[in-house]
């Protein structure tokens, strides 16, 4: 019960277990082209209409648009859970066929395995690796360490709060070393105040990994405060409609919400988002 | 775009500490103050009966009064649609029951019943387990399976008698396949219901980090089929007693039912009344002990359900 404590020295917990691995250069997104089509009861639905995007090793992206736009379906096929209609998602040059350990998926909410521990939790993807039971638990207990959850290592996830259990499902994906992070609305049930600090604290582990991240959501501020470029998706079928480049200082802090950088760039994309939002509304009008 | 509702508050959470913890703590904060009042309410009419351990004399106490009725409706011959006049009342009854206990005869056939069943339901939960599983995962299994299933399935044990005697090799074969029928279907049922419920985002998540499909099978299908694969196991246990009871009736010699059965057709009432609580206390027993073995394997559900 330090207070004053800032949240980095949950790494200090296990100074000599914990080597970050660079992802080494590897990481790089290239959707080219990439059309998705839903077979649907009232016909084909396109939720993804010729996208190309091209994302770095080690760039924080956010994919921002309206409810429904599609942005969830273009990082899905990046996972590898939905296969492209037409075009073609990369990861450093081969093609996605699957998922993979490569790709680690934050979802939503609810998508800790509840009958595993948090601990067992972790060590599920090392375990799946092939690491034995034991190597994988200490790897869930760097990683626990991490998000600074050590002490909840045997308690079952839904003794745990929203943030916390949000915090165990990243852990969870890192603990693969995964060279890109897959993030699908991972802070969207949780209240303003959890939300905010989860963002800090998100920032810190990406800066300990410096991995990819392609981060969904439909939150503004979320977007601009997290990533390195923000791309704008239309309304229904989802197009790429701007690439806001985010350049403003690392490390970032709550204050910077309220500076002139972040207010220029926050403006600009509620101008677009607004202008699909009222789009998807007249959409959403018109089918009913 | 989302309208889930905040977290809730845990138990955890109220004595979590550290620096992480404290932002989210507070945040959770207004919610258990809302919900007092209706905790309250419950904790005031919870005193009114008493706890725990008390709650046993309590049941205890039910089965007494109905005893009373009993033996007080068989004392005094209580005539109205339903008649007590000619059945024995619980001391006639008790006293029927001493004679029995201390006849080596009746641990024979309560032995014999046990092994029965033991052989019968181990049989059904093998394939009832597999059969639900294989059901639940492949829609080409369950369309070949579901049609015998849901045909087989409201046949009472009892009209399986003739065939099972025609079928079996043996007699005792003969009830362990009419006993095994019974504790099937519930389990196979159950089985499938959990299997169809797998949430989805666990089996991408699953995916995600480099499960395979056996994986998949063993460490997230499965463990969540397994709540209601349990109840399956605990009805499916009531229901083998019963059809038992049906299947001894073709038995020679031994097993609780045929115990009853012969009881019947020597008109001999005490001993049937003496079956008939044999049996529900047998079952009852034998349901408990499923649901006590399969507990461990459903703490994550419990202790869940408690913050």
């Amino acid at each position: 019960m330090m207070p004053s404590k800032p949240n980095r020295a949950a790494v200090v917990e296990h100074p000599h277990s914990f080597r970050p691995r660079s992802a080494g250069g590897k990481g790089r997104i290239s959707v080219r082209d990439l059309d998705i089509v839903f077979a649907t009861g009232s016909g084909p639905q396109r939720a993804v209409a010729s996208a190309s995007l091209e994302i770095q090793p080690g760039e924080f992206v956010s994919l921002l648009g309206p409810s429904g736009c599609g942005k969830s379906t273009l990082m899905n096929s990046v996972a590898g859970f939905v296969k492209p209609t037409r075009g073609e998602v990369l990861l450093d040059g081969h093609s996605i066929a699957k998922p993979g350990p490569d790709r680690g998926m934050v979802f939503q909410q609810h998508s800790l395995f509840p009958w595993k521990t948090v601990k067992q939790n972790v060590a599920f993807g090392p375990l799946m690796a092939g690491a034995g039971t034991r190597e994988a638990e200490s790897v869930a207990n760097t990683f626990l360490a991490l998000v600074g959850l050590s002490r909840y290592a045997n308690a079952f996830p839904t003794t745990l709060s929203g943030g916390m259990q949000q915090r165990v499902g990243i852990a969870r994906a890192l603990a693969n070393y995964p060279s890109v992070l897959l993030m699908d609305e991972p802070f969207g049930a949780l209240d303003a105040q959890t939300r905010s600090m989860m963002q800090e604290n998100l920032l810190e582990i990406w800066g300990e990994f410096k991995n990819t991240v392609l981060f969904v959501t439909h939150d503004i501020d979320e977007a601009v405060f997290l990533s390195d470029r923000i791309v704008v998706m239309s309304a229904s079928p989802g197009r790429i409609i701007a690439d806001i480049p985010v350049r403003l200082p690392r490390p970032r802090t709550q204050e910077l919400l309220t500076t002139p950088d972040f207010m220029a760039i926050k403006r600009e994309c509620l101008a677009l988002i607004r202008e699909q939002t009222l789009r998807a509304f007249e959409q959403q009008n018109q089918a009913s | 775009m989302s309208l889930n509702p905040s977290p809730r508050p845990s138990l955890s959470e109220a004595v979590a500490s550290g620096p992480l913890e404290r932002v989210e703590r507070s945040a959770a904060k207004p919610a258990p103050a809302e919900a007092q009042p209706a905790v309250d309410g419950v904790v005031g009419y919870r005193r009114l009966l008493p706890v725990n351990g008390d709650r046993y004399l309590v049941r205890i106490g039910a089965l007494l009064v109905a005893a009373l009725g009993w033996h007080l409706a068989s004392t005094y011959g209580f005539d109205f649609f339903v008649r007590f006049d000619n059945v024995p009342g619980p001391l006639v009854v008790g006293a029927e029951f001493l004679a029995q206990a201390s006849s080596r005869e009746f641990y024979l056939h309560i032995l014999h019943s046990i092994q029965r069943i033991a052989i019968a339901y181990g049989l059904a939960v093998v394939l009832g387990v597999t059969l639900g599983v294989l059901m639940g995962r492949s829609r080409f299994a369950e369309d070949v399976i579901l049609p015998y299933i849901e045909i087989l399935r409201p046949i009472p044990a009892v009209a399986w008698i003739p065939l099972a005697i025609l079928m079996m090799p043996t007699e005792q074969a003969s009830i362990v396949f009419i006993t095994f029928l019974g504790a099937l279907f519930p389990i196979v049922i159950n089985t499938v219901h959990g299997v169809e419920q797998t949430p989805k985002v666990l089996v991408r998540a699953a995916r995600s980090l480099g499960a395979s499909n056996a994986a998949i099978l063993w460490h997230v299908v499965l463990p969540g089929a397994l709540p209601s694969i349990v109840a399956g196991l605990a009805i499916g246990m009531g229901v083998a007693w019963f059809s038992l009871l049906a299947g001894e009736i073709i038995s020679g010699q031994y097993g609780i039912g045929y115990f009853t059965w012969s009881a019947y057709t020597l008109v001999e009432y005490p001993k049937i009344i003496i079956g008939m609580l044999v049996i529900g206390g047998l079952g009852s027993l034998c349901t408990l002990l499923v649901r006590k073995a399969c507990s461990p394997l459903l703490r994550w559900q419990t202790e869940g359900a408690k913050s």
